[in-house]
């Protein structure tokens, strides 16, 4: 690392491991309860699991963004953070909204509205936290040195993050303009903005790892950002087919969908075009891996997955059935969990100064989570697929519908081990790397 | 070849004209066409009522609405035209775990007046025009068709 302040990261990774792995309890916890194990049911209602299943998912994303950000913005803008302390009062303040939203769930204290559950209260410290890192953020890149298109792609998704949130707190007393809104966040945010965080710290990996000229990374990063704003906002209608919104949408939707995965597809050339491009053989492999896989998978994962249920007739009958987790969790994993993972595999060696980078342990880290990850996946789709045939092609009882699909949660169950065994293999890489330390600064 | 600021200009220009027509259309369709097909003359306090309870309960936890929720419990867009009123108020009420087949849902234990107005909710939703969702099963036997 180049700039003290950038230790800071290191604490919004160390807390993104940590929710993770809670994250992956709350899963298995609703797995079992699939399998017909609902032992738990008393203590840990399904919705409760899945609240916090998919809060938690948010959140260490999210923390994991931060963290990126705090990483890589000195370094791009040459300046230290302005307010270092300011940032670990944020960082305290972000794991107890988010531990006090989770207990919170389990006692039936919540805003039942998927992805946004965090109750109104705690929404209103949510956006004063979020308002400080951007402060933050924005006060470093404006006294820096230089701005550079990386930075400030990346500060621009994290800008219209939080603006996009917003829409999200109003109350409508009509479900379906609850809906229109609630979507404005959530497809927004993972089809929209977030994509600008993953394209910049993506442009960030690839000029450190891969050495190709920064004006040509700069350059094919408007293209693919510019591709996904021009699918992705017109392709929030596929949100809006069924839920009471006019039928322009299944138009609109559709086809506007369909190019989403250009956007993806874009991002996967792009990484792969400059590694081969890049004459500089970075010895980070671990790093280089993630942040290969990461356009891949996400390609993969959303973009094609995407499009298997976006269109509309399509979607008429996949529309809130497990097909839809199985898109989730691919696109999930591969666009934003593994972007992640990449830079806290790059940073790490910088900002404790060890290069335990060439382990067996990180090789094997990656391929057991992302051949586990496949794996539920298609656990999902299975289960998912035979559900939209039972249920709503043959009118089958949804009860029997579920005990007919059972196993395949069995299958789920084990790929999902398989997944838990390469993140925790990740976690203990990452503790072993130990803390970050100023002796790792290089001039 | 493509330079960096005709890719910026491809990017803005892009976005600003993709996001003009999506406000455009989002205002068209909440202010012309969501209350036609919601039938926004219909949602009463009982309705509203209904859905602070949905929301204060995470139904969506479990269940789906208008097929937006999670996949553990069945979809509840048309509960009513499948159940009746009296079974789904005999779910809402029940002191203990309603489990069929097994699966258990929590025991809300709702009182009379919770009940009719999630009732009432659940009526309204299913009244609303959701462009054919959710479809009608086409199959029927075809081995021994009577």
């Amino acid at each position: 690392m180049k700039y003290k302040s950038q230790k800071l990261a290191y604490w919004f990774f160390a807390l993104s491991m940590l929710l993770l792995t809670l994250q992956i309890v709350y899963g298995f916890i609703m797995a079992f309860a699939h399998m017909g194990y609902d032992g738990l049911h008393p203590v840990i209602a399904f919705n409760t699991a899945r609240a916090v299943h998919t809060n938690l998912l948010v959140v260490w994303l999210l923390s994991g963004f931060m963290g990126a950000a705090y990483y890589i913005i000195p370094e791009e803008s040459e300046h230290e953070l302005v307010n270092v302390k300011l940032g670990y009062v944020q960082l305290i303040t972000l794991a107890l909204v988010g531990v006090v939203a989770i207990i919170g769930y389990h006692f039936n204290y919540w805003e039942g509205r998927k992805f946004l559950e965090i109750p109104r209260p705690l929404d209103y410290l949510v956006v004063v936290n979020v308002l400080t890192f951007l402060g933050i953020i924005l006060a470093t890149l404006y006294k820096g040195k230089q701005r550079t298109t990386t930075a400030l792609v990346m500060t621009m998704g994290l800008v219209f993050a939080a603006l996009l949130y917003l829409p999200g707190m109003i109350w409508f007393d009509n479900q379906t303009m609850d809906s229109f809104f609630r979507w404005w966040v959530v497809h927004l945010w993972v089809e929209g903005v977030w994509e600008l965080i993953m394209g910049g710290i993506l442009a960030f990996l690839l000029i450190k790892i891969t050495g190709v000229d920064r004006e040509v990374i700069e350059k094919w990063l408007y293209v693919i950002v510019g591709l996904t704003f021009i699918s992705g906002i017109l392709g929030t209608g596929h949100h809006y087919y069924y839920i009471g919104a006019p039928k322009y949408w299944l138009i609109i939707g559709g086809v506007f969908s369909a190019l989403e995965p250009l956007a993806f597809l874009g991002m996967a050339l792009f990484a792969v075009a400059m590694y081969r491009k890049g004459e500089k053989k970075h010895p980070n492999k671990i790093a280089l891996s993630w942040t290969l896989g990461t356009a891949i998978v996400s390609f993969v994962g959303a973009g094609l997955l995407g499009f298997a249920h976006t269109l509309p007739q399509v979607n008429m009958y996949t529309h809130g059935t497990l097909v839809t987790a199985m898109h989730g969790h691919l696109a999930f994993w591969g666009a934003y969990a593994m972007i992640v993972l990449a830079i806290i595999s790059y940073t790490l060696p910088n900002l404790t100064g060890r290069k335990l980078y060439d382990s067996t342990t990180g090789v094997l880290a990656f391929w057991l989570s992302n051949i586990g990850m496949v794996g539920m996946t298609v656990a999902f789709g299975v289960a998912g697929v035979a559900q939209v045939y039972l249920e709503r092609k043959m009118g089958v009882e949804f009860g029997d519908v579920q005990k007919e699909i059972q196993v395949h949660f069995v299958v789920l169950a084990i790929c999902a081990t398989m997944f838990t065994t390469g993140i925790g293999l990740f976690i203990y890489e990452f503790i072993k790397y130990g803390q970050p330390t100023d002796e790792a600064l290089v001039a | 070849m493509l330079s960096k600021s005709q890719a910026r200009l491809f990017f803005l220009g892009g976005t600003i004209i993709t996001f003009l027509i999506f406000i455009g259309l989002s205002w068209h369709s909440l202010s012309v066409e969501v209350p036609k097909k919601t039938h926004e003359e219909n949602i009463t306090a009982g309705v509203i009522r209904g859905k602070h309870l949905w929301e204060d309960n995470n139904c969506m936890g479990c269940h789906t609405i208008m097929g937006e929720g999670a996949y553990y419990a069945p979809e509840l867009t048309k509960v009513i035209e499948r159940r009746g009123e009296g079974y789904v108020k005999a779910v809402l009420t029940s002191k203990t775990s309603w489990a069929p087949r097994g699966r258990k849902m929590v025991p809300y234990a709702f009182s009379e007046a919770d009940a009719a107005a999630l009732i009432e909710y659940l009526t309204w939703i299913g009244n609303t025009d959701l462009n054919g969702f959710p479809p009608k099963p086409e199959y029927k036997s075809t081995i021994n068709p009577k």
